[in-house]
């Protein structure tokens, strides 16, 4: 098998995203539940990344030697999905911040993180 | 729990099959497709700015970026709703490690340079508000972790957040009325490719997003530091 690094990123990244959804699933604790959901998170974002590659290219950042306003077009990668990452990435900070405040309350109420304490809307 | 378990497994396993799916058909691009090669072309001469990706968060895409800082502040608030209410105050100790005190005096100074020479740079280096306003946010979360009791004081985030917030939006709009539509950065001239004071309104704009998401994390870290100060 012919292994590229934007092959290799796209394995990393699948590989997180089921390490994630697997310990989203089957963690008890509330706060490795929230870890799962950061990890699934980041593989996501590595994935994304990783499809904006193209081969023997350099960032889109002018630097005046390497590259250029006329070869920008020809030596950079895709700017589009670095911009939708940073935008995730911060979205996911958000995300999680939430979640753990909530936990944070919830262990407040029940002084414990263990997800089958809670049973308020289970029948 | 054995058939929650076994469900779990094939779930993750359908998931895998899916994502293994969508390796085998991917397939490296040689060239760039449409969006990217136009923005890729016209960033030099339209925006002016050296990052191409800082050009796409602030200026093609500016309106994503302020929703994304309105995400950001709505999170902010909302942690502090939830944990307004934190119980009795607890008298506690200041038992932080001499260590950890130390080090803090010695990093919080260079950590928010480093925050502020970030987010300026943000159109000709990689780095920009977001990555700026995330190291300023470290260097509080230091000076909290080394004084909990206090000394951070939420009030001067609050009304450093707003200002920011409130000017970022008064640019958008004078770039409605004297540039080409909400968020232009050519309101200002676009200067010189590579220098500081250049791409008009994008270090301004990427100041500002600094200092909002700078402050905007600060006061989630101070919030949940207070309640962690509290018993229920």
């Amino acid at each position: 098998m012919n292994l590229t690094i934007d092959k290799i990123a796209l394995l990393l990244g699948m590989s997180l995203m089921l390490i994630g959804l697997w310990g989203g699933f089957t963690q008890k604790n509330l706060l490795k539940i929230i870890l799962s959901f950061s990890i699934f998170d980041t593989g996501l974002n590595i994935l994304i990344v990783a499809l904006g590659y193209l081969p023997g290219r350099t960032a889109p950042i002018i630097d005046g030697s390497a590259v250029t306003p006329e070869n920008l077009a020809l030596v950079a990668i895709d700017p589009v999905p670095q911009a939708l990452v940073l935008t995730a990435i911060v979205i996911g900070f958000g995300t999680t911040a939430l979640l753990l405040a909530y936990a944070l309350k919830l262990n407040q109420h029940k002084k414990s993180l263990d997800i089958n304490q809670f049973t308020d809307l289970k029948w | 729990m054995k058939i929650k378990n076994s469900l779990v497994i094939l779930l993750v396993m359908a998931f895998g099959v899916f994502l293994f799916q969508v390796y085998k058909q991917h397939q490296t691009q040689g060239s760039l497709n449409k969006t990217a090669a136009y923005y890729n072309t016209n960033t030099p001469d339209e925006v002016g700015a050296s990052n191409v990706v800082t050009a796409i968060v602030v200026t093609y895409r500016g309106l994503d970026t302020l929703g994304e800082v309105t995400v950001l502040f709505l999170t902010a608030m909302i942690v502090g709703y939830i944990l307004r209410h934190g119980g009795k105050e607890k008298p506690m100790k200041n038992n932080t490690s001499e260590i950890l005190i130390t080090a803090a005096n010695v990093l919080i100074p260079g950590s928010i340079i480093l925050g502020v020479y970030v987010f300026i740079n943000g159109h000709l280096t990689p780095g920009g508000g977001f990555q700026g306003g995330a190291i300023i946010g470290t260097a509080i979360t230091l000076m909290i972790l080394a004084d909990p009791l206090g000394s951070v004081k939420k009030a001067v985030l609050h009304i450093t957040e707003s200002l920011s917030g409130f000017t970022y939006i008064l640019i958008g709009l004078a770039g409605l009325l004297f540039a080409g539509g909400f968020l232009d950065n050519r309101i200002l001239p676009l200067g010189n490719l590579g220098n500081l004071l250049s791409a008009g309104a994008i270090p301004l704009i990427y100041s500002l997003i600094g200092l909002k998401v700078g402050t905007e994390l600060s006061s989630i870290i101070a919030s949940i530091n207070e309640t962690g100060n509290k018993t229920a």
